[in-house]
C-alpha cells in the first residue's frame, strides 16, 4: 500500500482536535466505575463534575482540558506499507501545527531556555514521533497523544539496584503517587517502566500511562504487578483531584523490557484523568478514526 | 460549611470568614494569570495597569481566538477553551501577589504550599479547588475577555475575564490555617505503611 502524504498530514490536524474533545469509551466506562465505588462525598462531587465536563465537551464541541500538551504521534507501520519516512515525519509537524491554526488551539510548546513559544505546537524534536513496525499486511496505524503537563510533571526514573529486588518497583510507586498528590490531576492511570536502558524504562512508563483502560501487561509477573498496585494505590485516600476518596487512579499498567545483571530500573510517568488519544488507521480503502 | 456567592471584588472581612470546606461562586472580574506572567511581574519587575485589589485570579492560560475588538470582544480576543493548571510550580509568588496587589483569593488546582497557607493567614486570603480538566465546563462560565495586559506573553498574559456563576468552589485553604490538602497528602502518607506491607514489601 501507498500512502498519500496529504492524507497523512490532514489526519493528523484532525487527530490532534478529535483527541482534545472526544474522551475514549473505555476511560469514560473507567469513570462510571469510579463513581460507582466513590463512598466520600467530596470525591463523589469531583467526580461528578468531570463525568459532566466529558458531556459539556460533547454538547459545545470544546476541548476537554484548557491544556493542549506536547503533541506525541505514534506510527505504526504494518507489512507492505510504502512510505517515505522523512516525508512522512514532515507531514504529521504541518497537520500538528495546522491544527493549532487552523482550529486555534493554545500552543503549549516553548523554546526550553528561552520560553519562546512559535504559536504552532511544534519545535525541535516537537510533536514526537515514535515509529514501530507490525506484521498488519497494508495498514499504517497513527495515535495522537496530546500530553498533558500536570501529569507530565511527575515523572520519574529510579535505578534500583538487583538487591532492591522487587520491593523497590512497590515502593517507588506507592512512594510517586504520594507524592504527585492531586498535582497530577486524579484520578490518573499510574504507568509504570520496569527493566531495559534508563531511556528505555521511561518510555515503557509512557506507553503504560496511555495504553486503553481494560488492557494488560503481556508478561505475567507484569499483570500480577498491575493487579496488586491498582488496588494498593486505591487505598492511599488521595481522590480525585487529591482532595480525598477512594478513586485516586483508574489502574497501574506496567510495562516491561529485559534489562541488564547488575540493574533494576523503574520508572513512573502519570496520565491525569483527561487521558486522551486519538487513532486513525489508513488502508487502501481509505482513512477511518478511532481511539 | 456555607456557600457564599461573591461579586468582585471582596474585603479582608469576607476573604477571612470563609473556612475550608465552604464553597464559592464568583461574579463579575476574575484574573487569570500564569508561571510566565508571575515571572515577569515578579522576577523581573513589570507592573500590570490592572487593579487587582480585592479581587481573585485563576492559574490559568486559556485557549483563544483572535476575532478583532468588538462589542462583544472589547480586546479582540474570544475564549475558546478556559481551564485550570496545577498551582504548586506557582507557590513562591503567593504572597507578593497579595501585598502587592491586594488579591485576595487565588483559584487553582492540586493546592499551593505552607508558604502560601501563612500569606493567606497573615494577608488575609483564602485558596480555592476548582476541577481541573473540567475546561469545557469552565468555559460556560467565563461571558467575556474584557481585557489583556503583558500580552507579548500569550497565552501567559494577564488575562481579564468577566464570569457568571464561576463555581461553585471548594475552600480548600483558608486565612486561619487550614489546609484540605495537607490534611489529604498526611492522612495519604500515614496510610503508607500499611498499603507497602499489604503488597508484602519487607521495610
Amino acid at each position: 500500500m501507498k500512502v498519500d502524504l496529504k492524507q497523512v498530514e490532514e489526519a493528523c490536524k484532525e487527530l490532534y482536535i478529535r483527541a482534545l474533545k472526544l474522551l475514549p469509551p473505555d476511560i469514560k466506562q473507567g469513570f462510571e466505575r469510579l463513581d460507582r465505588g466513590e463512598t466520600d462525598a467530596t470525591g463523589k462531587a469531583v467526580l461528578g463534575t468531570m463525568i459532566r465536563n466529558i458531556r459539556v465537551a460533547e454538547e459545545t464541541n470544546n476541548l476537554l482540558c484548557q491544556d493542549t500538551g506536547i503533541p506525541i504521534y505514534n506510527v505504526l507501520i504494518g507489512a507492505g506499507v510504502e512510505i517515505d519516512g522523512y516525508q512522512l515525519k514532515q507531514a504529521i509537524a504541518r497537520g500538528c501545527e495546522r491544527a493549532t491554526r487552523e482550529h486555534p488551539l493554545r500552543s503549549s510548546v516553548v523554546h526550553p531556555v528561552t520560553r519562546k513559544n512559535e504559536h504552532t505546537s511544534c519545535g525541535r524534536a516537537v510533536p514526537v514521533i515514535n515509529v514501530d513496525f507490525a506484521p498488519d499486511a497494508g495498514v499504517l496505524s497513527i495515535e495522537m497523544i496530546p500530553k498533558g503537563s500536570g501529569s507530565e510533571n511527575n515523572s520519574w526514573l529510579k535505578m534500583a539496584v538487583p538487591a532492591d529486588g522487587i520491593d523497590a518497583i512497590k515502593t517507588f510507586v506507592v512512594d510517586c503517587v504520594l507524592d504527585a498528590g492531586g498535582k497530577t490531576c486524579p484520578p490518573t492511570i499510574v504507568g509504570v517502566g520496569v527493566g531495559g536502558t534508563a531511556d528505555l524504562c521511561v518510555h515503557l512508563s509512557k506507553v503504560a500511562a496511555t495504553r486503553p483502560l481494560g488492557t494488560h501487561c503481556d508478561d505475567p509477573e507484569g499483570a500480577r504487578l498491575e493487579a496488586e498496585l491498582s488496588g494498593a494505590v486505591n487505598q492511599l485516600g488521595v481522590g480525585p483531584q487529591g482532595l480525598g476518596g477512594d478513586s485516586t487512579s483508574f489502574a497501574v499498567h506496567v510495562e516491561m523490557a529485559a534489562t541488564h545483571i547488575t540493574m533494576n530500573p523503574v520508572a513512573v510517568n502519570m496520565q491525569c484523568h483527561s487521558a486522551r488519544r486519538a487513532r486513525a488507521t489508513f488502508t487502501t480503502q481509505g482513512v477511518t478514526y478511532g481511539f | 460549611m456555607a456557600h457564599y456567592d461573591f461579586n468582585m471584588p471582596i474585603t479582608e472581612a469576607q476573604a477571612r470568614a470563609l473556612r475550608v470546606n465552604d464553597t464559592v461562586t464568583l461574579n463579575g472580574t476574575l484574573f487569570g494569570i500564569r508561571d510566565a506572567t508571575y515571572i515577569h511581574m515578579f522576577d523581573r519587575g513589570r507592573r500590570t495597569r490592572f487593579d487587582m485589589n480585592g479581587h481573585a485570579v485563576i492559574h490559568t492560560a486559556p485557549n483563544v481566538k483572535w476575532v478583532g475588538e468588538t462589542r462583544a470582544t472589547p480586546c479582540g480576543y474570544a475564549p475558546v477553551c478556559i481551564g485550570t493548571t496545577t498551582s504548586d510550580r506557582m507557590e513562591r509568588f503567593t504572597r507578593q501577589l497579595m501585598s502587592e496587589y491586594g488579591v485576595r483569593i487565588v483559584i487553582g488546582k492540586g493546592g499551593l504550599r505552607e508558604g502560601s497557607l501563612g500569606a493567606f493567614r497573615d494577608l488575609g486570603g483564602v485558596y480555592l479547588a476548582i476541577v481541573g480538566g473540567a475546561a469545557a465546563l469552565e468555559t460556560t462560565w467565563v461571558e467575556q475577555i474584557e481585557d489583556v495586559d503583558l500580552d507579548d506573553l500569550n497565552p501567559e498574559s494577564l488575562w481579564k475575564f468577566r464570569v457568571k456563576g464561576f463555581g461553585p468552589l471548594l475552600v480548600s485553604m483558608d486565612s486561619h490555617g487550614g489546609s484540605l490538602h495537607t490534611q489529604v497528602n498526611q492522612s495519604a502518607r500515614d496510610r503508607r505503611a500499611a498499603t507497602l506491607a499489604a503488597l508484602g514489601v519487607k521495610i
